[in-house]
């Protein structure tokens, strides 16, 4: 599953999936980030159609998409319980009557909005890192945005020992139980063993990244010489004019809704 | 192509009473091969940090010089590579040939003489794989190797190797010593820092010995030293040469059956293994890795569910893993791999502690149980320390005597002698030979070949799971 998470699923020869990973990220924050301004329904859905009609072009199928972006769909199905149980505007017309619950238009028309807001904003993102191969993203952020590389190198040898964790955190269970620690059916308990796993788990991680730390400093990560890059990562026109089109595409999206009259400004 | 000058170097670590190692007068020539040896605690990784440079002023105090090449370690670190025990903790990129090219980039090395370099040393250390091989698909050995190669792509003149096969199954272990045998030239000096000595020896010309206090006690060809000081040297635990243990066998047969499985299967991990331990018996599992040896010490430890196939044990009507965890620490002892996956406490007569608490001893009785541990053990000295900051030799004997506390009448061990110096590979086998004979059931998963001539009664062999086609199915009479 970790790997389900972390690794490129995509083609990586399609057309926008080759861009730069530094054009795609900026590209995706351009994106995403105008969509914030807006409460309305319409904005995000516009936004959605354009992210899910660009998919092919990423090199990435829809079912692939789905199975990467499963959280996001819990997520929505979080908004949608909390408005069922929270919203303080129950008008509309009532489709289940469940006394406070009321189930209303209202409430729907609501939570559907947050819920195309969320996906609008997030699908970028997860389609970025999923037609990405981390190392080209850290090569990327030093080569042609100027990152340090003491950040982002260190962040991509970091990244590698995740899967790890996993492992690692099912050995700590299984060793606390043998030790006859577990918390029955006591949910107090069983808070803090999670916790005191947890801690465990945090105390391991942090040993094994100072070793990380002191073999990389050997092979003179630290040597203060400026590094070379085995491998090139380009910025082409094309890149920038993905970042333009993105851009572009948002302003094109807001004015669209501004000139319906549905755009509802967040302050 | 480095020579070492070491005068009264000592250096302690910050906030450290005890010096990790002082008084040594070195002198190590351009080529030489050499071993370093020295009961724990000698100092030896210390010295070999001091070495690569890595150990910044500002961590501790420094007595005499270190000189290589006539210049300061700090200064001299471009001429000095260093290979770790942990494979998992030195590599830093996700392919292989990125790994190799990693050090080159550092050093400002340009793009296009990077690759040749890197293809060299992956020639040199014997690499299978092409580079765009993922890192985290290697096994151990292999992972020793690319770091071998991440090192010597940069062509030092000393190579440091701090016991660079500790972590690794014998396999693993042979790879990276054949890996350090076709890399080596005659322009590069070696200094080697390992337990095995045996394994070690084929790789060195001149061995020096440090001693525990501070100073150097021997120093000279391989013959000599151990001409010299190997009974002594094996008595602090040095795996010196041609060591020999009386076997330890049950004299009488097992009684019983104290756990039992029937063709139980783990999907993808154990396939149809069939076996019962009873008391009085020691049964070693072998085999390679990937074939599931730790897997059915979890099952058998009652940690794990099969996916197919029966366990039962103690003649109760559920299997273990679904017994309440008290329950199963009060009959199984289990002793993980790794000891610092099991420790649950801060203090090391707490961690002792702990089971018998959950079985709801008594507070004498516990003190009781605690104290005969920590005394059997050679735990006492450390009963206030935190269990973290152990040594391997202490944190394995401390998870032996946790899963002791709640006297469980089965023991499964997960490579108990696993990178053990000789001493405590002969306090484990004495006291599993004892408890053995007292009545338990022991079932260790093992590499160690010394382990199951000296104390297994029985023998099961797994083979790999992976590399099988399913096996048709049984006809049941």
């Amino acid at each position: 599953m970790t790997t389900l998470l972390t690794q490129p699923v995509a083609d990586p020869s399609a057309l926008l999936a080759r861009r730069n990973p530094v054009a795609k990220l900026a590209a995706a924050l351009l994106f995403s980030l105008p969509l914030i301004s807006t409460l309305d329904p319409l904005t995000p859905a516009i936004a959605l159609a354009i992210e899910l009609a660009l998919l092919p072009l990423f090199g990435l199928r829809y079912a692939v998409l789905a199975r990467r972006a499963w959280p996001l769909l819990l997520g929505g199905l979080g908004v949608l319980f909390t408005m069922v149980l929270f919203a303080a505007d129950r008008g509309g017309t009532l489709l289940i009557g469940l006394g406070p619950f009321d189930i209303t238009t209202g409430v729907l028309t609501a939570a559907l909005g947050l819920i195309l807001r969320l996906f609008a904003i997030a699908l970028p993102g997860v389609i970025v890192f999923a037609t990405t191969d981390p190392t080209d993203l850290a090569d990327a952020l030093v080569q042609n945005a100027k990152a340090p590389a003491r950040f982002a190198i260190g962040a991509l040898a970091a990244f590698r020992l995740l899967p790890l964790l996993g492992a690692e955190w099912q050995m700590l269970t299984l060793a606390r139980r043998a030790r006859g620690v577990d918390a029955g059916r006591n949910p107090v308990a069983a808070l803090r063993l999670f916790a005191a796993t947890a801690f465990a788990l945090l105390v391991g991680a942090l040993r094994r990244g100072g070793r990380l730390a002191v073999a990389m400093d050997a092979r003179g990560f630290d040597s203060g010489i400026p590094r070379s890059y085995a491998r090139r990562q380009t910025f082409t026109r094309s890149d920038t004019l993905l970042v333009v089109a993105a851009l572009a595409t948002a302003v094109l999206v807001l004015t669209t809704t501004i000139a319906l009259g549905l755009f509802r400004p967040i302050i | 192509m480095s020579a070492v000058v070491l005068r009264g170097f000592g250096w302690r670590h910050a906030g450290r009473r005890a010096w990790a190692v002082r008084d040594v007068d070195l002198r190590i020539d351009h080529g030489e091969r050499v071993l370093l040896l020295g009961p724990s605690g000698a100092g030896k990784s210390t010295l070999l940090a001091a070495l690569a440079g890595l150990l910044p002023g500002d961590s501790g105090e420094q007595a005499g010089t270190v000189e290589i090449d006539g210049r300061s370690p700090a200064a001299a670190r471009d001429r000095v590579g260093i290979v770790f025990q942990d494979p998992q903790t030195q590599l830093v990129m996700a392919r292989s040939g990125d790994d190799v090219a990693f050090g080159l980039e550092n050093r400002g090395v340009p793009a296009a003489a990077i690759w040749p370099r890197v293809s060299d040393a992956l020639d040199r250390v014997g690499f299978p794989y092409p580079i765009t091989r993922s890192t985290a698909a290697l096994s151990g050995g292999e992972a020793q190797r690319l770091a071998l190669a991440g090192v010597l792509a940069l062509r030092p003149g000393l190579l440091l190797l701090d016991e660079p096969t500790a972590n690794l199954d014998p396999a693993g272990a042979d790879l990276v010593r054949e890996a350090i045998v076709r890399s080596r030239d005659d322009d590069t000096t070696l200094i080697l820092v390992e337990h095995r000595v045996a394994e070690a020896l084929p790789l060195v010309d001149r061995v020096v010995v440090l001693e525990a206090g501070g100073g150097i006690r021997a120093d000279g060809t391989p013959e000599m030293v151990f001409a010299a000081y190997g009974d002594r040297l094996a008595d602090e635990g040095v795996w010196v040469p041609g060591f020999r243990f009386p076997p330890l066998k049950s004299g009488s047969a097992a009684a019983g059956s104290v756990v039992r499985a029937e063709d139980i299967t783990v999907a993808h991990r154990v396939r149809g293994v069939s076996m019962s331990v009873g008391e009085g018996e020691v049964l070693a599992v072998t085999g390679p890795n990937g074939a599931g040896k730790s897997t059915l010490a979890l099952v058998l430890g009652g940690l794990l569910a099969p996916t197919g196939g029966e366990v039962s044990a103690f003649g109760d009507p559920k299997p273990p893993h679904k017994w309440r965890a008290a329950t199963l620490t009060s009959r199984i002892g289990s002793v993980f791999q790794n000891p610092e996956h099991q420790f649950v406490t801060s203090r090391v007569a707490d961690e002792l502690a702990v089971g018998p608490r959950r079985l709801g001893r008594t507070g004498t009785e516990i003190t009781g149980i605690v104290d005969a541990l920590l005394d059997r053990l050679r735990l006492t000295k450390l009963a206030a320390a935190n269990p973290y900051t152990l040594s391997g030799g202490e944190a394995r004997r401390l998870s032996v005597a946790t899963a002791l506390a709640t006297a469980p009448r089965l023991l499964v061990l997960d490579e108990p002698t696993f990178g053990q110096d000789r001493r405590t590979w002969i306090e484990l086998v004495t006291l599993l030979a004892t408890l053995r004979d007292e009545g338990h059931a022991v079932v260790a998963v093992t590499h160690d070949d010394d382990f199951v001539q000296t104390l297994a009664d029985r023998t099961l062999p797994l083979t790999s799971a992976r590399l099988h086609e399913p096996l048709p199915q049984r006809r049941r009479s």
